[in-house]
Formats: structure tokens, sequence, C-alpha cells
């Protein structure tokens, strides 16, 4: 759901001075701002786009660079839902529950992929093979209950529709041999084109 | 400054424009219980017991951000109002694990004090029972999640008064807890200049002086006024003798 | 540009339009996205090259053309004709609408939606005229129908007072969910001191179930920017805000280069129209908190923060963005403005009922049989909507309620389905405008399910600054699960009851004040069911699966009183 959503065309900046390139990106947004401190939460938006979710070390560095109270960054990146600070899995699977899905009963999608694979709304298996995340609404109610594996909308869907995309999506990563590489390259891609 | 008029409580009573509501009612010699508000700290209207009943509008405001105008009619202790503020501290006592029997600010503790005042003897809600750490990694000072009620005096006197902004509040709703840092133990804390001012303003058990026994922690509220008024006006004046702030 | 250039570029595309014999518009907005659109206009534009039609007919992608449960669509524009709209359409029934209907003139019967139902007979776009007509990508498309000109007559022939005396009288209400005066709000702003002033367009439409705004920033990203930026001439303000909710990626790209693309003529930036008047919008993205449409919580946002609201007074027009005046009007509220402008206010007024002017963009869901976004004259009946528009509930299913106003509304039962669609009637019965989401249940729903639902996602999102919303969300929540598991008593009930009201009254925000509708609405008309699930342990619906013993509740209550003795306050003496 977190696409891309920084806007100025890719350009060979000097990599970063720990080496990862992907600070990068984050240097781009913090210039873009001029390095006001009310861009935070664009900032915080790039960072977990580009590096997948919120480490400690990226929040500290963020808040070096706004010239931010520590507790101030981490309040806020806890605040919004969007942000997440752990690691997540490495195929995703959003279910709406919104009203619209609500109403087309999306909670029994919800309990039959928590029965299936053993985590609830908002967490990540074990393996860190599979997040399963509630949103409210995905602006697609026409077409209630929607779910969004990996990316691609699924309309009314069915416990067993619905546990059969997730697993038709996992078995074909792990048939391709890996996973989380291939979804930061479309990070970057998304990055090109705008 | 200009002077102005209104009633309380169908008294009429002046005031100077641009005073809160609270400070007002204050003067009157009307008790009024706050909180979240302390003075000196910036109003934020969070805890809603100093709501009031305003004439001119349908909606209860609060007295501690809202300005008096001139003509306002407010009542301060409607049976409705009472009530309120009665459901309100319930609420609070439900929503974390408040054991005064062994608590630190038993007897001193201005939402226990609040209660008592008015007469709160049982809490019809769901105790939400939440476990919560403690966390005694600072030297001198202990944060217990358990009683804490979210006012966030601690967040803003650390950022105003003394400038480290080390607290602050992470998540949200229910989840809210404050925080040291990047909720990390506060000990380990490298902004916090170990002043102690928020504990000092926190108005239950939840900071409290490291090593203190049940019922044994006391509070004083004045060195605000005293840091504040000497930043302004280089003034210091010590209240009260300069023994226990509250009362 | 000046007047004149935006004059040229609309003949220019006009030609363009009419060199071709025949349009083929393919919905792209994300509905249609997501029953496969995509693939559709794909073998529409093979379609088109196989058989060597380029030269005569463009293949266009549009934004939403309403119907979106009938997606993926497509319409058919030929010269000379009515516009044709296909519904469920496929790559291969795509194929063969340019072979059959295109090449030879024989439309597909069997995936035609015929245009006069009343799906489309009792609408009246006003905000949408344009959405499912114009490519949203191409600012040429939005001038050729007459894009801009609001905003170069507004610069050259109105004054700022006399643009919000325009839409003051228009009678344009916040389409946000309050409903106040539109004009009122651009007056004080205009009014307030300041040398620097903003305007934003509140796009965070937290309303779950919702999806107006996104259709209209996604399907006519230019009427909003252009309504902003009159918004802006009129107030005095030279820096726009838009805020998107997170969750619309393709709203939030689309918006962006639709910014660029006007700043690059000359339609927004510094000196517009090259008048003396300059407007900059930025986006900003939401990161996922309902809260964030208050907004005072929606400000803080903008400004890097947390998204918690702040008592008002000091009102945004007063004091908002880094405490100077500020306007913020809700996306469709914006997508009046030029309409209003364009038309004049009287034919504006002339739309809708005394209080309630002009149109409303309803998200239709639920169990009807055709859901997706109708735009219908304020005024309308429910029953219109429902039965005529929406097709009604469908064979063997009995209407139950309609639920308006999301998290902040509440269910309308069918003894009220006369009640005219306008901010006063629907208040009056519990529900509200709200920002358009209208949800529709039959008896497979329960309501104290519902109430349960819209409780949970008020706890989910209270942002926790004040006691009544932050703790009493959860103890109404605890108590709506215990009513629909089965070990509620009487007692609950009342205690839920009062905590409503307390609530209502003593929250900070919209969101806690409003938090309790949907209770209070559902036990004003449904309340023999809650009571059926406290007395009788039965859900009528047969939703709730009353897994709690009864007896359970007063074994819970014991234990809570021992507990309670260890809590109750000392006395002091
Ligand atoms: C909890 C809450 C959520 C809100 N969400 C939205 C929203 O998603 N979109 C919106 O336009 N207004 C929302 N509002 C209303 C805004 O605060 C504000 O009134 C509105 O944007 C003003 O625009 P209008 O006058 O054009 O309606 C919300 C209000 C509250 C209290
Ligand atoms: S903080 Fe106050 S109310 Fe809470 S347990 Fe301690 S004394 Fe009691
Ligand atoms: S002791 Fe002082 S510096 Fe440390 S957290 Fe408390 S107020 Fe802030
Ligand atoms: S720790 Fe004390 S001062 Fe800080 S928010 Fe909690 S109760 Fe208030
Ligand atoms: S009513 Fe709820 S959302 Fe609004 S300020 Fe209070 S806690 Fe926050
Ligand atoms: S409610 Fe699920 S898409 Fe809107
Ligand atoms: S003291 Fe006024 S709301 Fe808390
Ligand atoms: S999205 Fe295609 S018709 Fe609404």
């Amino acid at each position: 759901m977190v696409e891309s959503r920084t806007r100025s065309a890719a350009s060979p900046d000097l990599p970063h001075p720990s080496g990862d390139p992907r600070f990068a990106l984050i240097d781009r947004t913090l210039k873009r701002f001029r390095f006001q401190q009310d861009a935070l939460i664009e900032v915080l938006h790039t960072a977990q786009e580009a590096f997948g979710f919120l480490e400690e070390d990226l929040l500290i560095y963020v808040a070096r660079q706004l010239k931010l109270p520590l507790s101030w960054v981490y309040g806020v990146a806890t605040f919004y839902h969007f942000f997440s600070l752990q690691p997540q899995g490495e195929h995703n699977c959003i279910v709406c529950m919104g009203t619209a899905c609500y109403v087309k009963r999306a909670a029994e999608i919800v309990a039959a992929l928590q029965t299936a694979y053993g985590i609830e709304a908002g967490q990540t298996t074990p393996d860190g093979m599979l997040s399963i995340t509630a949103a409210r609404c995905l602006g697609s109610c026409g077409l209630a209950p929607v779910l969004i594996v990996d990316g691609q909308v699924l309309a009314r869907e069915t416990p067993e529709t619905a546990i059969a995309a997730v697993q038709l999506a996992i078995e074909a990563s792990a048939a391709a041999g890996n996973g989380r590489s291939s979804q930061l390259d479309d990070s970057y891609d998304e990055e090109g084109d705008l | 400054m200009a002077v102005i008029t209104m009633t309380i409580n169908d008294e009429l009573v002046s005031g100077v424009e641009g005073q809160s509501l609270l400070t007002l009612i204050r003067e009157q010699g009307i008790e009024l219980p706050t909180l979240c508000h302390l003075e000196g700290l910036e109003a934020r209207g969070g805890c809603r017991l100093c709501l009031v009943e305003v004439q001119s509008t349908h909606r209860l405001l609060p007295a501690c951000t809202t300005t008096a105008q001139e003509g306002m009619a407010i009542q301060t202790h409607s049976e409705r109002l009472v009530r309120y503020r009665r459901m309100i501290l319930e609420l609070l006592f439900a929503e974390r694990n408040h054991v005064c029997a062994v608590c630190v600010m038993n007897g001193r503790c201005e939402l226990q004090d609040e209660a008592a005042k008015i007469g709160m003897d049982h809490v019809r809600y769901d105790y939400l029972v939440p476990e919560l750490p403690l966390d005694a990694s600072h030297d001198k000072f202990i944060i217990d999640h358990n009683r804490c009620i979210l006012c966030t005096r601690c967040v803003s006197v650390c950022d105003s008064v003394e400038g480290a902004h080390t607290w602050d509040v992470m998540g949200r709703g229910v989840n809210s807890r404050v925080i040291t840092d990047l909720n990390q133990p506060w000990g380990v804390s490298r902004s916090c200049t170990s002043c102690g001012k928020c504990v000092q303003v926190c108005p239950t058990g939840a900071l409290a002086n490291k090593g203190s026994t049940v019922a044994e922690m006391v509070k004083r509220h004045d060195f605000l006024q005293w840091i504040l008024d000497g930043r302004e006006k280089k003034q210091w004046v010590m209240q009260n003798g300069g023994s226990e702030g509250r009362r | 540009m000046k007047r004149s250039d935006l004059q040229a570029m609309a003949r220019r595309e006009l030609e363009r339009q009419q060199a071709v014999r025949c349009r083929l518009l393919c919905c792209a907005s994300t509905p249609c996205l997501s029953s496969g659109a995509a693939t559709v206009q794909q073998a529409l534009e093979q379609a088109v090259t196989d058989n060597k039609l380029d030269a005569e007919v463009a293949v266009v992608s549009t934004g939403c053309m309403g119907p979106c449960s009938r997606g993926p669509m497509v319409t058919v524009q030929v010269a000379g004709q009515e516009d044709i709209y296909y519904e469920n359409v496929t790559p291969e029934s795509a194929q063969r609408i340019v072979v059959e209907h295109v090449m030879a003139n024989q439309p597909v019967a069997e995936k035609i939606m015929p245009s006069d139902l009343p799906f489309f007979a009792k609408q009246h776009k006003i905000v949408l005229a344009n959405s499912g007509l114009i490519d949203p990508e191409r600012l040429e498309d939005y001038v050729a129908r007459d894009g801009y000109s609001a905003l170069a007559h507004a610069l050259r022939e109105m004054t700022p007072e006399e643009v919000c005396a325009e839409i003051s009288k228009s009678g344009l209400r916040g389409r946000g969910g309050a409903g106040y005066p539109t004009g009122l709000k651009w007056d004080l702003v205009r009014k307030a001191p300041g040398e620097k002033k903003y305007v934003i367009a509140n796009g965070d439409e937290g309303d779950p179930g919702a999806y107006m705004d996104r259709t209209l920033m996604e399907s006519d990203p230019h009427r909003l920017l252009e309504g902003m930026a009159i918004a802006g001439y009129a107030v005095g303000a030279d820096q726009g805000f838009l805020y998107v909710r997170g969750e619309y990626p393709i709203a939030a790209k689309r918006l962006e280069k639709a910014i660029r693309t006007a700043e690059r003529r000359g339609l927004l930036g510094s000196r517009v129209l090259e008048s003396s008047f300059s407007f900059r919008i930025d986006i900003r993205i939401g990161a996922g908190a309902f809260v964030c449409g208050e907004e005072t919580a929606l400000m803080a946002s903008i400004m890097g923060r947390r998204g918690q609201p702040t008592p008002r007074p000091p009102y945004p027009a007063q004091s908002g963005l880094w405490e100077c005046p500020t306007l913020i009007n809700n996306v469709e509220t914006f997508g009046n403005i030029v309409p209003i402008i364009a038309h004049g206010a009287d034919w504006f007024a002339s739309v809708g009922t005394a209080k309630s002017k002009g149109s409303k963009i309803f998200a239709l869901a639920g169990k009807v049989d055709t859901t997706g976004l109708i735009e219908v004259p304020m005024g309308i009946t429910l029953r219109e909507v429902i039965y005529d528009i929406g097709g009604g509930v469908g064979e063997g299913h009995t209407f139950k309620a309609a639920q308006t106003g999301g998290p902040s509304g509440g269910c309308i039962p069918a003894e009220h389905l006369d009640t005219p669609m306008d901010y006063e009637s629907l208040r009056a019965l519990g529900a509200i405008m709200g920002s358009g989401g209208l949800i529709v249940m039959d008896n497979a729903s329960c309501m104290p399910d519902v109430a349960k639902f819209f409780m949970e996602f008020c706890t989910d999102e209270s942002c926790g600054k004040c006691v009544p919303c932050r703790v009493g969300t959860v103890q109404m929540h605890r108590i709506l699960e215990r009513i629909t598991n089965g070990s509620a008593t009487a007692a609950d009930l009342q205690i839920l009851e009062e905590l409503c009201t307390m609530v209502q009254e003593t929250s900070l925000c919209g969101l806690g004040q409003s938090a309790p509708n949907p209770v209070l609405s559902t036990l004003r008309f449904y309340r023999e069911e809650y009571e059926a699930h406290i007395q009788r342990r039965e859900c009528p619906a047969g939703v709730c699966k009353m897994t709690e013993a009864p007896t359970l509740a007063l074994m819970e209550a014991l234990p809570r009183r021992i507990r309670e003795l260890g809590t109750i306050p000392m006395s002091l003496a």
C-alpha cells in the first residue's frame, strides 16, 4: 500500500557514509523539504518505503537530521498506523474491514486467515513469510469484501478464495526461491517512473 | 488591561481580559478539579474534569483552555457536571491499575484526592487491567505506568521548562504510553538531566523518587512559578515560603 | 498562459477529439481496475490496432463512471449518437465491442447497461460532471470542457469579496460532514487579519466505506485544484495543501502530476494566468489515522506532529497552520466551486432543498443490487436512492437499515425510507449526512453487532488525548461485546446509555463526540434487538454466537467488586 510517493526523479546521489544506498533516498526527501522539522511524516514515509520498516537506527538518523528529540520522532512514528517498527512478512495480505466489507462478512475472512496461518491481523508469521493486516476501507466498497495480496486488489472474496490467493502468493515465491529482495527492487522501480 | 464582567454560578464577578476561565473561577475561591492542567504549563484540555456549562453554547467547555469573555454566564457545579466528573474519574480508575493501599502517593495523590472529594466510592466499569511495566532504571526516579493517567504534564514540563524533551507519548488511544527517548529505559536516556521536574508535577504515583515507599512521596509544584517568573520577569519570589507546593 | 491561450488550448483539443469518429472510454478508477479494467483497456487498444482503426478511434482511460460493481465499465462515444455504456466488460467482449459496435455499428446487446435506467436518470451530476468522461491525466481534456475558465473569470472579473458573496449566495454547505456554510467560512478567513494564509483540501476520507473523495481526486484532479485556487484568491492565500489519505496512492500520484502540469502551464504557481495572484499547492500524505480528518488534527499532521486535535476556539479560520488563518474544506466542497463560479449561484441554488443546496455524492454500498458512486440532488428520498438507483436489496431479502455518516452517523430504519436526504432531516433521525457513505443492510445484519463494529473502530482510532473518548469508548465496546456474546445484564444497558451521553458531551473533538451515535441510533430504532440479546440471549439476525453463559456475567462481577476494595480511594482523614 505504501506505494511510491517520493516525487523527485531518481538521480545518482552520492552513497551515504554508512554505505547503504537507501539512505540517499531519505537524504533526498530531507533536502527537498530543506530539513524542516515539519517534514517529519514525509521523511518517515520515505524511510519506510526504502527500508520496509522503521528500525531504531533509522529513527535516530531522522531525528538527528531534523534536529528533533528522539521521543518526538518515536511518538509520531507510533501514532500513525502506516508506520511499522517491525519487519514485515515477505508477503502481505490486507483485509478490508471497512463498513461495506464488514456488512459483506469480511470478519469471516479474517477469522479464516487467522486459523489458517496462526496469526492475528497486525502480526507476521514467525518464519517471516506472511503479514496479515486489517485496513479500514480500501476505496473499492462496491466490490466488497476486498482483499489486497502483495499489492493486488482482489474483489468479492470468500474465506476459501482468500486463503487460496494467499497460498498461491506464498507458493509462487517459494518456487522462485526469493522474495524479499525483489520487493525492495520494486520500490526502486516505482521511484524511477515518477 | 481591560476589565470584564461575567457571571459564575449566578454571581456577578469581574476579571481581566485574556484570563482563562479557570483562573477566574479559582480567584472566586471555587474549587475545580484539574488533572491535566497545572498553572505554569500550557493548557491542553485533556482530562475534561474542568468542564463548565457556558450559557451561550450548548457545548461544555474546559475552563483551562477557554478565555473568559465579557458577559459570559457559566455554571461550575451543576448536577450534570458533577455526575460527568465522577464518571470520568471512574474511567481513569478503571483504565490502569490503581491500588492505593500500596501506592507511594497514597494520601497525597491528586487523582485519589479528586475521587474522594466527589465521593466516588466504587467503579461501575470494567477494570481493563492492562499489563504495564515499571521502569526503575533511572538512578533517582521510577516510572510506574500502572498509575499513569496520561495527563502529559511530564511531557510538557520537560519540554517547555527544562527544555530536554525527554518525554513524549507513543501509540494512540487506550494503548498510549509516555516514553523516554526511543521508548528506552529511562536510565539510559541521554537527554534526561535528572532534574526531577517531571516527577514533581506528576499528579499521581506514576512518577516518584526511587526508594519511596507507600504513602511517602511528597511533590511540590512551586518551582514552576519560580522558574517561569525568573525567566520572564527576572524576579524570584518563593510563594508559601517554599513548602509543599500543592495546597 | 493567458486566458486566450486557454481558449486556444480548448479549441485545439476539441478539434483533436472531433477528428476521431469514435472514442472508447475505459474506466481506470480503482474499483474497475480491481475488476480487471487494465486488461480490458489493453484488449481495446489491441483490437483497434489490429483492425487498423488508430486514425479514427481513440481509446481513453477515464475516471469512475458510477456503477462500480458492474465494472469494468466502458463507454462508447460515436459522433452524432448517444453514448452507450457497457458493463462487466472482459477482454473478449472488448474485442467484440470494437469489431461489432465500432466497425459494424451493431452494439453488443448483452453487455449494454441501458442509459435510461434510474441509476443514470435519477442522478444529477454537478461535481462528477467530468468524471468518467475525461482522461484525468490530461490537462487538455479538462480544459476542453471549460476547465480553468472559472478561475480565469474570477481573477479578471471578480473581487475576492464578490467570490465569497457568490459562494454564500449559492447556499453551498461543507460536504465534509458538519454542513457549515462554505461562503461564511471563506469570508471569515478573508477578513481574518494576517499576511500569510493557507487553504487546505481535506482528502483524508476516513469514513470506512466511502470513497467519493477518492474518486473525485482520481477522476477529475484539475477541478479540485481549480477550486482550491479560486478559494486561495477569495481568502487571500498563496499556499494550499492537499491532504490525501495514505491508502490512496493513485489519487496522490494523479494530483501530483496535475499540479506539475498546471504549474508548468502557468495555471498554478506564481502569477496565475498572468495575473498578480500566486498560488502553490503541495500534497501531504496521511499515514493511517482517522482522527486526522478532524481539522485541527489534520493541521497538526501537516506540521509533522502527532495527529491530535486541539480545543476550538481558536478556529482554523482565526489561527490554523503555523498560527495563520486557514481555510479548510472537504475535497467535494471544493469540487462544487468551479460549477458555482461558472454557472452562477442561482443556478446552483435551484438544485436541492431550501436549506441544503446542490447535489451530494454518495458511495452506495452493502446489500443493494448496483453499488457504486452516485451524485443525487439534495432532498431525494432514501427510497429512491436504494430502490430506484440502487435497484433494491434483491429478491428474497428485506431491507433493514441504511447507515449514513460512518462511525459518526446512524442507522435509518425502513419506516423512514421516505426521509429526504438533507442535512437537517438526517440529523433529526440521529443519522448524519456525513461525508457520504451510504451502506445498506438487510436482515442478515445484527444491529448491536453493527454498533459494536463502529465502536471498535472508534477505540482503534481514538487519539488518546481526552479521557472520555480514550477510556469511554473502550468501556462501551466492552459492554457491546457482552451484549453480543450473551453475557450482558440489564444494568449493562443502562450504563451503556449513560456513557453514551457523557462521552458525547464531554469529549474534546468530533470523534469522541460522535462515537456514541451508532449505538444511540440503533438503540432508538432497534431497541428490541438489544433486549432480545440481553433478556433471551437471542440474536434475531443470527449473527451473534452467544458463546458466554449469562451466569458468567455475575461471576465476573464478583471478583470485580473485590478488586474494587483495593482501589477505592482511601479516605483522607
Ligand atoms: C473524527 C473526524 C473525522 C473527520 N473526517 C473527515 C474527513 O475524512 N474528510 C473531511 O472532509 N472532513 C472530515 N471531518 C470534518 C473536518 O473536521 C472539517 O469539518 C471539514 O473538513 C470541513 O470541510 P467542509 O466545511 O467543506 O465540510 C472529520 C471530522 C471529525 C471530527
Ligand atoms: S496513583 Fe493515586 S489513585 Fe492511583 S494508586 Fe496511587 S494513590 Fe491511588
Ligand atoms: S528528570 Fe528532568 S530532564 Fe529528566 S525527564 Fe524529568 S523533567 Fe525531563
Ligand atoms: S507520568 Fe505522571 S505526569 Fe506523566 S502523563 Fe503519567 S500521570 Fe501524567
Ligand atoms: S475525542 Fe478522542 S480523538 Fe478526539 S481528542 Fe479526545 S481522545 Fe482524541
Ligand atoms: S469498506 Fe472495504 S473497500 Fe470500502
Ligand atoms: S484541567 Fe482542563 S481539561 Fe484537564
Ligand atoms: S470505478 Fe469504474 S465505474 Fe466506478
